[in-house]
Formats: C-alpha cells, sequence, structure tokens
C-alpha cells in the first residue's frame, strides 16, 4: 500500500497502531470460516473520532475497509477479500457505566462478551445473550451479526437487549441511534437497522445496552427420547403447558452417537434424542416447574432422565453439550456449520429432511441446537481431502437450505450472511426486497468501501 | 536417542487448527496484549507460514515467538487439541539452530535491545555474583531462568542455599516394610533455592514410611532449555535424567515442582521409547499423597485453635493435567488452616519459564491479575505446588504491597505432622 496512506493512518492512530508487517498481515487474514486474504494494512484505533477519519479518507482514496471484533464469525464478515484495511476493535474494550437503577450499561465494540456478563451479575443484574463463543467474541461483533444462544427461547437475541448506539457512518460522520430509554419511536429504527448489518452499514463504537435482574437460581434437566419425535413433541407441550425454560437444547441420534463413541460417556443406546432443559427463575419456583416438565414429557417416549441438584450435576449435563464439537472430528476432519432455523413445530420434518439429504449424498451430518427457537446446527462432515467430497457438500448443503425454506424457515438464524452465504441470498429473499437492500446500502456507502461484498453481492 | 520434534513433524497438528479463536479467552499473554501474533491461534498461522515459506525467520517471528510462556493453557481448552506450547517450543528451536546459537535468550537478546534488560543484576543480585552461584551446574536451567545481566533489578529472588538440597542426604532413605518406594526428582530450585521444600516432602514421607531415594546424578528437568530453544542440551538432560532415574527399581517417581513434572512428564511422554516408560511412573507429589491416603489421616488429627487462613494456586503446568482437587483436598484436611478459595486461582502466575527474563513488564502485568483475588480472599498465606510460580506469586505480591506470603503446600503439611 501507499505509502502517503500508512503516513494519514500513523497520524491518525499513531505509530504503534498501524502495521504493515507480514505476520500481523496474516494474523488479520482469517476468521473462524478458515479462509484467508491478507489485507493491506491492519489498524488499532482508540475511538469514533480516529474511526470517523480512517473511513473519511478511505472515501477519499477509495480503498476498503473492514471491521473485525474477535474474529470468530462463522461467515467470513470480519475478512478482508478485497485486501485494503483491517479495523480491528480490540483497543475499544471498555465497560463505560453500568447503572443498576434504570437497568442500562454503555460498552465499547470491543468488551468481550463474558466479561460484560461477569460485570453486570456482579451487581445483581442480568445480560442473557449468551452465543457459544461468548468467552472471546466481542459485544460489537455479537450486535454485528445479531448473535444468539440457547438462552434466546426465553430472552430472545442480542438485537432485544440494543437500546442504542453509536455508529461511525460509512462516509464517517458519527451519529446516535435510539437512546436510554425503554421506549423511543423518534425517526426510524436505526438502531435494529444496525444490529445484524455484519458491518456493512457503519461501524458501532458504542453500546447502549439493556439489563435484566439476575434471576435467582437455575435447574438442568436432561432427559433421553426413544425418538426424534417424542422430543419434539415434549418441546411443543411445554411451551403450551405454559413454561418457557431458559434453555432448551437437543441433540440427534448420530450426535449422541458421536459423543458416546468420543468419550466413552455412558448414554443409553435406544436414545434417539436429547433434550437438554434449564429453567431458572427464583429458587422455590424451579422445583415445581422440573416436575411439571417431567410429568408433560413422561408419555412421549422418554428413556432416561437425569436431574441435577447441585451446580456441579448441572456443570455435568452441559458437559454433554460441550462435548458434541470436539467429538464430531472423530467422524470426519472437515465440518461445515450451517444455522438454519425452522418455525417451532417443523423440526422433526426439517430433522428428517436431513436425514434423507444425508443419505442420499452418502455424507454423514449431524445435528444439535436450540430445539426451542427451531435453530438447528447442521454439520456437514467430510474429509476435503477425498475429491469429490466438498462438491458433495456443496449440494447438499444447497438442498438443505431449500428445505429449510420450504418450510417456512431461515438459511441462517445466527451465523450471518457474510460470504459464505451470500450467493445463497436469492434463495431466500426476493428481487425487491434484495433491491431494498442494495438501496439502503448505496445511500449510505455510495464508493461502497465498508465490508465491500459482505451479506449482498455486488 | 531422544530427538525433539521437528516444527515440520507438527504440521499435521497445526493443520488441526479450525481458527475458531476460541484460545483468545484463554492465553494470559494475549489477555495483556490483544494483537492476534500473540495469541495461539496466531502462533499457529505463523507457524504454518514459516513451515510453508510464506514468512521469514526474521527478528519480528523471533519476538512472536518468545511471547509465550509455554503454558499449555490453550491446548488445555483447545476443542481440537492443537499443541501451540510444543509448537512454539519447536519454532524456538528452529531459530536457535538456524542462528547458530546456543539460546533462544541469546537470539532474542539480540533482536530486543531492551534497555531495561541492561539494567544489571536482580535486587538480590548478590545471589548471583556470589560463590555460591557458581556451584550451580552450567546446564541448570538456573542458568537459563536468571541470565545474571539480563534479570531485572527489581525483581524479588530466593537467595541461593548454602548447601543445595541433595548435598544433605544421602542417595536412599529407608522406610517401613511394605510401604511404596519412590524417588525424588528434586529440579534446580528446590536444590539450590528452595531446599526446604525438600526437606518437608522428606518429613512427609517418613512419616508415611515411604522409602525415598534421591538420585545424586539427576539433573535439571529440561523445561527451561525447552522454553530457551536449546535442543541440545535438552537432549543430554534427558539422556541424563533417563539414566539417573532407571537406576532403581522404584513405584514412583515424585516430584515437588510443576514444571518438573511437566519437563520429566509430559515432555518424555513425547519422547516416545524408554522415555515415555519412565514418564509413567513420573507422580506429582499431591496426587502421589492423596493416593496414599494422607488426606483422610490429616483430617482426623485434632483441628488446631489457631489456623491460618490459607488460599491455593493452580500452576499451570498441574491444571492442565487436570490436577487441582488433589492439592485443594490436602489443604482442606490440615488441622492448622482454614481453606479458602480465591477468585483467580487458576490464572497463570506470569512466570513462563525463560518469558518472565525478556518479557518481564508484561511478566509483571499477567501477575498483577492474581492481586486482587488473593486480597479479596483474606488469605494469611498463599499456598502452591511449584516454586516458580512462589517466586513469582512473592514477586507480584511484593509489588501490590499485598500481606499475604507464599508457601510451598508441602511445608504447611509438614508443619502439621504430629510430631
Ligand atoms: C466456537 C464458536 C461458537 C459460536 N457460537 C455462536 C452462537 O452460539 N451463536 C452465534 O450467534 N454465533 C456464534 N458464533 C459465531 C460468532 O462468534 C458470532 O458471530 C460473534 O458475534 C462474532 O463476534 P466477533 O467479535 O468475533 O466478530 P468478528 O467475527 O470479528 O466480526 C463479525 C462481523 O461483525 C462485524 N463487526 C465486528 N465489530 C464491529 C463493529 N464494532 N461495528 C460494526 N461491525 C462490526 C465484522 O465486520 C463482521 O462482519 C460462534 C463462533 C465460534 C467460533
Ligand atoms: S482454540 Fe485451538 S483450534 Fe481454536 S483457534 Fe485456538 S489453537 Fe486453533
Ligand atoms: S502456551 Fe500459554 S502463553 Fe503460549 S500461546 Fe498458549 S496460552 Fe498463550
Amino acid at each position: 500500500m501507499d505509502q502517503r496512506i500508512i503516513r494519514i493512518l500513523q497520524e491518525i492512530v499513531g505509530k504503534d497502531q498501524v502495521t504493515t508487517e507480514r505476520a500481523d498481515l496474516i494474523c488479520y487474514s482469517y476468521d473462524a470460516t478458515q479462509q484467508q486474504y491478507l489485507p493491506e494494512v491492519v489498524v488499532f484505533p482508540a475511538d469514533a473520532k480516529e474511526i470517523s477519519l480512517i473511513l473519511k479518507m478511505a472515501n477519499a482514496e477509495k480503498i476498503p475497509v473492514f471491521p473485525r471484533g474477535a474474529g470468530s464469525g462463522f461467515t467470513g464478515g470480519s475478512l478482508p477479500t478485497r485486501g485494503g484495511i483491517v479495523l480491528v476493535t480490540a483497543r475499544m474494550d471498555k465497560i463505560l457505566r453500568i447503572d443498576s437503577e434504570n437497568l442500562v450499561a454503555e460498552v465499547e465494540p470491543g468488551v468481550v462478551t463474558e466479561k460484560f456478563q461477569q460485570a453486570v451479575e456482579k451487581v445483581g443484574l442480568f445480560y442473557p445473550p449468551d452465543p457459544a463463543s461468548l468467552k472471546f467474541s466481542t459485544l460489537g461483533g455479537n450486535v454485528a451479526e445479531c448473535a444468539g444462544g440457547p438462552r434466546c427461547v426465553k430472552y430472545g437475541v442480542t438485537k432485544d437487549y440494543i437500546l442504542g448506539l453509536e455508529v461511525v457512518t460509512p462516509q464517517g460522520d458519527i451519529i446516535r441511534t435510539g437512546g436510554e430509554t425503554m421506549k423511543g419511536v423518534v425517526g426510524y429504527d436505526l438502531t435494529k437497522l444496525m444490529c445484524g448489518s455484519e458491518g456493512t452499514l457503519g461501524i458501532i463504537t458504542k453500546i447502549i445496552i439493556k439489563l435484566l435482574p439476575l434471576p435467582e437460581a437455575r435447574k438442568t434437566m436432561l432427559v433421553l427420547f426413544d425418538s426424534i419425535d417424542g422430543a419434539a413433541r415434549a418441546v411443543s407441550a411445554i411451551i403450551g403447558g405454559k413454561i418457557i425454560p431458559a434453555t432448551l437444547e437437543f441433540m440427534d441420534a448420530t450426535t449422541i452417537d458421536c459423543v458416546r463413541k468420543a468419550t466413552g460417556m455412558q448414554l443409553p443406546e435406544s436414545a434417539q434424542a436429547v433434550l437438554i432443559i434449564e429453567v431458572d427463575g427464583e429458587r422455590e419456583m424451579l422445583e415445581r416447574q422440573a416436575q411439571k416438565i417431567l410429568q408433560i414429557v413422561e408419555p412421549l417416549g422418554v428413556v432416561e432422565t437425569r436431574v441435577a441438584n447441585t451446580p456441579a450435576e448441572s456443570e455435568d449435563i452441559w458437559k454433554v453439550r460441550r462435548l458434541v464439537s470436539p467429538s464430531l472430528r472423530k467422524v470426519n476432519p472437515d465440518k461445515f456449520n450451517e444455522d438454519i432455523c425452522v418455525p417451532r413445530s417443523r423440526v422433526p420434518e426439517m430433522i428428517r429432511a436431513v436425514e434423507a439429504i444425508a443419505k442420499q449424498h452418502a455424507i454423514p451430518i449431524v445435528n444439535f441446537g436450540h430445539a426451542g427457537d427451531g435453530n438447528i446446527h447442521v454439520n456437514v462432515m467430510i474429509d476435503k481431502k477425498v475429491p469429490g467430497e466438498q462438491e458433495k457438500a456443496d449440494q447438499a448443503i444447497e438442498e438443505i437450505f431449500a428445505a429449510a425454506l420450504k418450510l417456512g424457515g431461515t438459511m441462517s438464524g445466527e451465523h450471518g450472511v457474510g460470504i459464505t452465504k451470500a450467493p445463497y441470498i436469492p434463495m431466500e429473499l426476493d428481487p425487491a426486497a434484495v433491491a431494498y437492500m442494495k438501496t439502503i446500502k448505496q445511500a449510505l456507502d455510495p464508493n461502497n468501501i465498508l465490508n465491500p461484498g459482505k451479506v449482498l453481492l455486488d | 536417542m531422544a530427538k525433539h520434534k521437528k516444527l515440520e513433524d507438527y504440521r499435521d497438528q497445526i493443520e488441526q487448527c479450525v481458527k475458531c479463536g476460541a484460545c483468545q479467552a484463554h492465553c494470559p499473554v494475549f489477555g495483556e496484549h490483544k494483537r492476534e501474533s500473540i495469541v495461539a491461534r496466531g502462533k499457529v498461522a505463523l507457524a504454518h507460514a514459516l513451515l510453508n515459506d510464506e514468512v521469514k525467520l526474521d527478528e519480528r517471528l523471533v519476538e512472536d515467538m518468545s511471547k509465550c510462556l509455554l503454558c499449555a493453557s490453550c491446548f488445555d481448552k483447545c476443542p481440537n487439541l492443537v499443541p501451540t506450547d510444543e509448537i512454539v517450543a519447536a519454532a524456538r528451536r528452529e531459530i536457535t539452530e538456524k542462528q547458530g546459537l546456543s539460546s533462544f535468550g541469546k537470539v532474542l537478546t539480540t533482536v530486543l535491545k531492551h534497555p531495561r534488560l541492561m539494567n544489571g543484576l536482580a535486587k538480590s543480585g548478590k545471589a548471583f555474583s556470589s560463590l555460591l552461584f557458581k556451584k550451580v551446574p552450567e546446564q541448570s536451567g538456573l542458568r537459563l531462568r536468571f541470565p545474571a545481566p539480563f534479570v531485572s533489578r527489581e525483581r524479588s529472588i530466593p537467595e541461593i542455599a548454602a548447601q543445595p538440597f541433595r548435598e544433605s542426604h544421602p542417595e536412599v532413605i529407608p522406610g517401613a516394610e511394605g510401604k511404596p518406594t519412590v524417588s525424588f526428582f528434586t529440579g534446580c530450585m528446590i536444590n539450590y533455592m528452595y531446599p526446604e521444600i525438600g526437606e518437608a516432602l522428606l518429613k512427609i514421607l517418613k512419616f508415611m514410611g515411604v522409602t525415598v531415594i534421591i538420585p545424586q546424578d539427576q539433573g535439571c528437568c529440561g523445561l527451561p532449555a525447552i522454553s530457551a530453544g536449546d535442543g541440545a542440551t535438552v537432549e543430554e538432560l534427558s539422556r541424563r535424567n533417563l539414566a539417573a532415574l532407571s537406576r532403581h527399581r522404584v513405584d514412583a517417581v515424585l516430584t515437588a515442582c510443576a514444571t518438573c513434572n511437566e519437563g520429566i512428564g509430559r515432555h518424555f511422554r513425547h519422547l516416545e521409547g524408554d522415555y515415555a516408560t519412565l514418564a509413567e511412573k513420573v507422580v506429582d507429589m499431591n496426587v502421589f499423597l492423596v493416593r496414599q491416603g494422607l488426606d483422610r489421616l490429616l483430617a482426623e488429627l485434632p483441628r488446631k485453635e489457631v489456623f491460618q487462613r490459607v488460599t491455593y494456586h493452580d500452576p499451570c503446568h498441574l491444571r492442565t493435567q487436570g490436577i487441582t482437587k488433589e492439592p485443594r483436598a490436602l489443604l482442606k484436611a490440615l488441622p492448622g488452616v482454614r481453606f479458602i478459595e480465591m477468585e483467580g486461582a487458576d490464572r497463570c502466575c506470569g512466570l513462563g519459564g525463560t518469558f518472565s527474563v525478556y518479557h518481564y513488564d508484561t511478566s509483571k502485568l499477567i501477575g498483577a491479575r492474581k492481586a486482587p483475588g488473593i486480597e479479596q480472599s483474606g488469605a494469611d498465606l498463599v499456598a502452591t505446588a511449584c516454586p516458580g510460580c512462589m517466586m513469582q506469586l512473592q514477586d507480584t505480591i511484593n509489588h501490590a504491597g499485598l500481606k499475604p506470603r507464599v508457601i510451598h503446600l508441602l511445608e504447611l503439611i509438614a508443619r502439621d505432622l504430629p510430631a
């Protein structure tokens, strides 16, 4: 890259916060998608003002800018697909305030999700969104992808907790959206527009977050079913019974088999599906809720139940879920993890459709995920080194998306579009909707410098 | 012959990294400097680039590879079990070999040109200029850990003992009939700096009737040399320790230093053959004592009225092997101790072999993260199971101006045993 540009960047953020060293370019060339694109320069700005100057310069010079949090994205949102500047939010990692009276907090985008959760829990408050990556992903990345997690069935996703933002627009203006209040209808809801915009419509520099009181206690149960339908009907029955558990995670037979094989964990052979159910709230209430849930599911082909009575036992149950990812590698080395979402009641149909696809292409597909909200992680397992496998996987994935859409679902519940799903967008969105989105992007970013080529193909 | 793996031998494991980024949550160095080249994922990417000739072995890479504590915290939590610590060690060996120098530290000092490092001897610097230090063999890890002119003046370091531990004892100390026989691998820090830890272990083993063998020809465990990328020394030390520890038939080889446990345990397992067979016998003293039922024996002793509040720090080299319950079981059983868990007990102390010599400022920052937990616990003593951690924790406590003293868990047990 032109030395003149490097010097401008150095003037904006300081010499130490700009790097063009090959080692750094390599280190900021990937995310959890495992694809690689080398940037030309990496910058570490300290605040909105610096970002504003960077974006103004980038517009003048027509250099693309790629915002990056922790680089844990699954769809390539932070990848510098066209060289240019990777803009890392790592230095903007301060929790600015936690207001216990109004139940709000304000943070910078580089704060790691779990650090924030721990900080609010210390004062008896609660930030529910819990992506499995919460120990390392950033809140900025969570807002940009609208991340979700197991607790979403009861508590909703990231966007449900964002009251307002400070954003640097693609052309370098600093704006504030939303605010501190629980209500607010003045102007368009730009806060929601930014949620899930994957760094294409602006760079988030401050986040105002809504908090809840921390539930007093939780109770975890593991229920094994003899059929996937039983488990699915259990989900509907529990919610029909007017209980909304904090989490309702499920694993299919192939997943159970993987865990059993990889870890030697004792799980009955007759189990075709597992539900991990957790309720939270006031302590006295939980015992009754747990009993009621067990009664509701009893007639639905329960093979075995385990109820945790201590935090340690609860941890043992969650361990089953956490062992899933590592044990998948035993099936095949390469995993394509898609996170389709269908209406809750159609989960069994979706699983059957996936099973049929797996059989037809003769590749293992492992399903687990958030049954409570219909968000299923479909893992197509292949060995890329075997010729033809990649093509099979691509074909299977397209068929999986089609099946999800047919059932009234979506091809991504949490992970976003980025580059990996961009080609499939026309399957889900009609041309007019795509045109509407493109109009927004073009109006806000006429030079197409902010995260170009992501979400919408240009 | 014990042969080290080359970086190339790790290619498969390097390619197992799926770039998930989970290691960002566990790398202590990354916690202080949030640059991707520091975290395991970045190190692995750089190692891969090195194998594929996409980066040069230049000064920048030397510096990147130096910023690792070899604590294996990343490996412990990596869903794909990528051994970044070993990969970094292999990269360091590659660097020293290519540069034709004996240690990575020498390469590094030419790269870092760190004015701080030239500040002269450490606070208790007389330890190093004294005649006593001359007794420490050339190959001892202590010389790598404290390369005299480079140790920061600010660091507090224990004195060198007037008489090394091993010289104070016969090779065989018989115990009772029908009780196990063990050899004691002392390591350098216990031998030269903290002989009282060795004395404590002997007292406990005597109480339990265990026969103890202290092979006089054992050497340094080799971990500081591994950290320093000095492949030749590691190989020589490994050979020597294998010979020394194979001369007697024993039920177990005990270590009272977490680092040594890694050095002759996990490291030997990787060398395979006779080394791996010996490694099967290597047992951390916490595990051994609990297996022998010492916690139950201690719990039966009458409780003392005057007690001390004690908390525990998990040395990385035990924690990543899952040894966390045993030391706590022993502490909780002690009649003169009230055990308190502290927040962040599992955080790395920040010493990391030769890391703290060349990156003392970062090492101090990592260490300082322990201070609030120690303070809030209200403990009188911080117990741990590794002399290296002891030194670093005491340094942290001194810098933070806190009251508690650091002590080896064995000293507490020895103190509370019936006369
Ligand atoms: C093991 C693992 C488990 C996961 N589990 C889940 C899960 O359960 N649920 C889930 O939803 N996701 C999950 N993810 C995906 C990923 O962690 C989330 O998408 C997360 O929100 C990304 O955060 P990040 O900080 O890593 O962002 P990055 O990956 O760095 O970036 C993601 C996107 O956000 C943009 N961006 C980042 N910061 C900003 C900013 N300040 N302003 C504007 N745009 C920005 C980037 O340009 C990019 O498009 C998982 C990932 C992994 C590796
Ligand atoms: S946790 Fe393991 S697999 Fe994931 S990025 Fe780090 S080293 Fe790679
Ligand atoms: S061994 Fe320790 S310091 Fe080195 S990369 Fe892993 S976690 Fe970080």
